[in-house]
């Protein structure tokens, strides 16, 4: 494939204008020593449809849903996409344009994400949201990177459920491992399932900076943010609220009526492929006093010079391109496309539409769980109320995913290598996407 | 351009008002004029203390952000609280209502190096001078107008 | 609001409703029968919401209408020649959208087991493999998520081995011309940034490095060719001064579209870098992301690469999760997979061949353009530029007219303006960057474009102070929009949302 228009007589006719006899005579003044061994040892490029082959293949070699049956959640979420949703990202004028640094050309983009941090603030009933960061790992580090811009030196030591992510606690640690400030503590989970409570506020201190808690939680249970915020309060610490199932939002309480101080989150589910994982975006709200420290862009309403309502990137100053070494952060590209699809996505589910898709996911997760634990005879590990994943126990599990990959079934994850103490234990997702002859199929398999 | 006798000025384009123990300090005509339309103001808290070239807040406009530097040493006895609704108030009125902290001095030999009103006005001209001649822009300030590239 | 406004345009060019004043209370495009699902069996009221409120109801037409209308307000590759420069702004492959959106790639979970995952663990090691061979280095990692999070990651991995050295050190040198995200990212790992100017030519001298090196500098970040379009001739000699002294090369990619087939960083002397996909690589922008900052290294800092490397035996591909050295992880699964899977099929699509005449094409169209407005517009520096140039307002301001008047009117002649005011070490920079997927003809009309505005900026700067005229807005506010930020919108009291 070429995507180069130009023609050998379009190159002379350059050439001369430019006054150059060759395009290595545009280059000689790179030293030789590089330029002499610079050629790139790649095979020749294919056509099209050549392409298209290799890529089906190399496709055809990977368990998509559809095709398999899946039933795996951990914080990337098989739901239901919209055909709408791909119709609006796939259009060019928003696929192929650049960050809107030239408002007057870009309102298309500035109003989308207006109303992506409308939504966003709406959904978690938190005051503000940015346009976005890369995805909800990164926007629980960023959080705590932020806490640590408002809180008091003193206040630097930072509790992390253990029932949180296990890949958003890695990511947390990575970015705070070369600020030497900065104490990093797990605080266990309880029999239910949730963050030991009791524990946490025994922990709280007045040298605790803040305190990230997933919402629902790794295994799927929803925990009660009450006690914690109320444990926060007492000891002058900020709860971060991670939530990496954007749809229980539709249905749960929002974090920021618990009165949660950062609201992020993985905004996957919410119209967005799970293209092994990314891209995706991060969501990241917060109150509205803390709006200087926020990182990422942020885009604001404003009018034009004829009086016109229009959009425009604003408090800029706190972004890397004006504050360099004082940045609240350093993030330049965002996720923006993937925001818009969530955009998009929310605006087509509307008030009722996500709370229903919400409440279907509730349903077949449920109903599931019930089929298991009693019909297939897998325990039930924690007792906590739970959204659409939920843990269970099975005798051999090595056994469990040999059978189902046979039935093309992949029937959950597996939590040992995160968790040693839950051994044979798996992680099972449900959604509205689990026809109930999959979760059929699925409970034989187990019984057989 | 003013520049109000009885007042002093530090070479970072602040002024500063003496009465008696106090100073009131605040940025110059020049500044805000080179800042454009400020649109947030840091201010220190009350009962902090200021040290003699060490910056106590900043002024942004758009596209800057500018330290504003304590021509004095001192502790704040107040703050102007118009300032974080109606930042625009220093454009306005800069030697006026735009002004910014007012501390207790602690060490009055700090004013000796600061400029009266003459010697300000002739800094100020050399500074537009410069200007006027150079290609290069010297960021006192960390500014970017609009754009940028991406990573 | 000014919606009614006698004045404002109606029809096509009207201004659009935000998506919460459109629609209707109880209106929805779910269509999704109930299940009879018991929610409060299942969880306790406490942890239920009432409502959404403020939620947008809408039909599914009236909502694609909505977004279709928005992106009709948007410039776009698509539709308008986007010379901006070191963003790379080059044609966006439809072959890599298909590509992307095999279901064997959009609907595959991280977490699945990886021998069912084979297809997708060969097309990332294969990628990382090219990106190696392009770059001219040894190991690639592709978590990062975009350029900056590429910068970071590599920063860590240097501070990684030099703590394991003994010798973590506490400073970073930094350009004059360098891009906001190096500072930042330095920052962000815990080091002081060290400024050293360019000299006249608009390139580092070894000197300057060397009188900036010492034993508490971990590292330098350089850009290559730099922010200037220039190629930083003095790199290897720089290199190696740094080296000696026990520090380490970071090259910031974002310019490696000026270097396919004509020079390898990893000959210069680097010891690691990042390459931004959504630049060189033509994974579109997206309006501001997503993009993939994958890092490329030399062999001493491959065991700090984050985890999980993917490894290849006996034909199959595994994940190796553990890496006692490894710096962590710096982002959840495998990174901007979507993304990468277009780069690969670029890469794939043009071969070696291809990217090496990509990049000579790129230069040959910055040189054509530079040729073409220097007498009209100041240079900002009479150096070989690779492939962007950048000029200065200086011929325009003696009538008044800067580089945003400038910018703002090229607007109406239907081009997204240069990239402007940066680097800051050129007073009122533009700088051009139009690609290699640019025809000669393209170039000719934009030519003719700043031509008639640096005529209108002699003879009728007014009109140029005042552009742009003919876009969906005119100049907007900003102050405005910093000093009372309105990042959302809210119902009115009047409003029928309860």
């Amino acid at each position: 494939m070429r995507y180069t228009p130009h023609t050998p007589a379009d190159q002379e006719r350059m050439l001369r204008a430019i006054g150059v006899d060759s395009i290595d005579g545009l280059y000689r003044h790179v030293p030789k020593t590089l330029r002499h061994r610079a050629r790139v040892n790649l095979p020749q490029g294919l056509t099209e449809p050549g392409v298209r082959r290799r890529l089906a293949s190399l496709a055809a070699q990977n368990a998509a849903a559809g095709d398999w049956s899946l039933f795996l959640g951990g914080g990337i979420y098989h739901h239901f996409i919209p055909s709408a949703v791909d119709a609006v990202i796939s259009r060019s004028e928003f696929s192929t344009s650049y960050t809107p640094y030239q408002p007057e050309v870009s309102q298309g983009t500035l109003q989308a994400l207006f109303e992506y941090q409308t939504l966003i603030c709406q959904l978690t009933a938190m005051e503000v949201s940015n346009a976005a960061v890369y995805d909800g790992a990164s926007a629980a580090a960023e959080a705590v990177l932020m806490s640590r811009r408002i809180q008091p030196t003193t206040r630097r030591r930072v509790l992390l459920s253990r029932a949180l992510h296990p890949q958003y606690r890695a990511v947390v640690r990575s970015y705070l491992q070369n600020l030497d400030d900065v104490v990093l503590e797990e605080v266990p989970f309880d029999a239910g399932g949730a963050t030991d409570t009791a524990l946490l506020a025994e922990r709280l201190d007045d040298r605790s900076m803040c305190v990230l808690v997933g919402y629902p939680n790794f295994f799927g249970v929803i925990e009660d943010l009450a006690p914690i915020r109320a444990a926060c309060d007492r000891a002058g610490a900020q709860l971060i609220s991670v939530t990496t199932e954007a749809l229980a939002l539709g249905l749960l309480k929002p974090p920021g009526e618990f009165g949660a101080d950062i609201a992020v989150g993985e905004g996957q589910s919410l119209g967005v492929p799970m293209n092994l994982g990314g891209p995706a975006f991060g969501f990241f709200a917060c109150r509205k006093k803390f709006v200087r420290n926020i990182p990422g862009r942020l885009v604001g309403e404003t009018v034009d010079s004829d009086g016109r309502r229009g959009f425009v990137l604003t408090l800029a100053t706190r972004e890397q391109h004006i504050r360099r070494e004082k940045a609240t952060s350093n993030i330049c590209t965002s996720q923006t496309l993937c925001a818009l699809g969530a955009t998009v996505f929310m605006s087509l589910m509307g008030r009722s539409g996500m709370r229903r898709l919400a409440e279907v996911n509730v349903a077949r997760a449920h109903r599931a769980q019930a089929r298991l634990v009693r019909g297939a005879d897998l325990a039930e590990v924690f007792s906590g109320p739970f959204f659409n994943e939920f843990v269970v126990r099975a005798p051999n599990l090595q056994q469990l995913f040999a059978k189902c990959a046979a039935q093309k079934i992949i029937p959950g994850i597996a939590l040992e290598p995160w968790y040693p103490e839950l051994k044979d234990c798996v992680l099972v997702c449900v959604t509205e996407m689990n026809e109930a002859e999959e979760i059929d199929r699925f409970v034989r398999i187990i019984v057989e | 351009m003013e520049f109000p006798e009885g007042l002093k000025y530090s070479k970072e384009h602040e002024w500063v008002l003496v009465e008696g123990n106090t100073a009131t300090i605040g940025i110059t005509e020049y500044a805000q004029e080179e800042l454009g339309d400020i649109v947030y103001v840091e201010l220190p808290e009350v009962g902090e203390k200021v040290v003699k070239d060490d910056p106590f807040g900043a002024v942004e406009s758009v596209k800057a952000v500018s330290d504003v530097y304590a021509p004095v040493s001192g502790a704040v006895l107040e703050i102007n609280d118009i300032l974080p609704d109606n930042p625009e108030t220093i454009n306005d009125d800069p030697y006026g209502d735009g002004w910014m902290i007012r501390v207790e001095l602690s060490d009055k030999d700090d004013l000796s190096d600061l400029m009266d009103a003459d010697e300000y006005a002739e800094y100020v001209r050399q500074q537009k001078e410069n200007e006027d001649d150079e290609d290069e822009e010297e960021p006192e300030e960390e500014e970017d107008e609009d754009e940028e590239e991406d990573k | 609001m000014s919606e009614s406004s006698s004045s404002s345009p109606r029809g096509v060019a009207a201004e659009p409703k935000l998506i919460f004043e459109s629609g209707s209370r109880g209106r929805s495009a779910l269509f999704w029968p109930a299940e009879g699902e018991d929610v409060a069996a299942a969880i306790p009221s406490a942890l239920l919401r009432q409502d959404i409120a403020g939620f947008p109801e809408l039909g599914e037409l009236e909502t694609l209408r909505h977004f279709t209308r928005l992106s009709q307000r948007n410039f776009a590759i698509e539709s308008q020649f986007y010379p901006l420069g070191s963003c790379t702004m080059k044609y966006n492959p439809k072959i890599n959208e298909v590509a992307a959106r095999f279901p064997g790639f959009a609907q595959i979970h991280p977490l699945a087991p990886s021998d069912l995952l084979q297809g997708a663990l060969a097309l990332l090691f294969q990628l990382e493999g090219m990106l190696a061979e392009i770059s001219g280095m040894e190991h690639v990692s592709l978590q990062p998520s975009a350029g900056a999070q590429g910068e970071l990651t590599g920063l860590m991995l240097i501070r990684a081995c030099l703590t394991e050295r003994g010798d973590p050190r506490k400073k970073i040198i930094v350009p004059d011309t360098a891009h906001g995200t190096n500072p930042a990212s330095s920052t962000l790992c815990g080091y002081d940034v060290v400024q050293i100017s360019s000299n006249e030519h608009g390139v580092i001298d070894a000197a300057a490095v060397e009188k900036a090196m010492d034993d508490g500098v971990a590292a330098i970040m350089i850009t290559n060719p730099n922010t200037l379009g220039l190629f930083e001739t003095q790199i290897e000699a720089i290199a190696e001064i740094v080296h000696r002294r026990g520090g380490m090369v970071y090259l910031d990619g974002a310019n490696l579209n000026a270097l396919i087939g004509i020079a390898k960083p990893g000959h210069m002397g680097v010891d690691v870098l990042h390459m931004n996909l959504h630049k060189t690589f033509s994974t579109p922008h997206g309006g501001g992301g997503p993009g993939a900052g994958p890092v490329a290294v030399k062999s001493h800092l491959a065991e700090y690469l984050p985890v999980p490397r993917i490894v290849k035996a006996d034909g199959r591909f595994a994940l190796q999760e553990a890496g006692a050295k490894s710096i962590g992880r710096v982002r959840s699964f495998f990174g901007n997979f979507g993304v990468l899977v277009r780069a690969y099929t670029y890469i794939l699509s043009l071969g070696g061949d291809g990217l090496e005449e990509a990049s000579r094409m790129a230069l040959l169209n910055a040189n054509y353009l530079r040729k073409k407005l220097e007498k009209s517009y100041q240079l900002a520096f009479n150096e070989p530029c690779m492939h962007e140039c950048i000029f200065t307002d200086r011929t325009q301001q003696r009538n008044g007219v800067s580089t945003l008047d400038i910018a703002k009117r090229l607007l109406d002649y239907g081009y997204h303006p240069p990239t402007i005011y940066f680097p800051l070490v050129v007073s009122g920079a533009l700088m051009i960057e139009p690609t290699e997927t640019e025809t000669p003809e393209t170039l000719d009309s934009f030519v003719e474009a700043m031509l008639a505005i640096a005529e209108e900026a002699k003879h009728d700067p007014d009109l140029v102070k005042s552009a742009p005229h003919s876009t969906p807005v005119k100049r907007l506010d900003e102050a405005r929009a910093a000093r009372k930020p309105v990042l959302r919108w809210e119902a009115r009291a009047a409003d029928d949302n309860s």
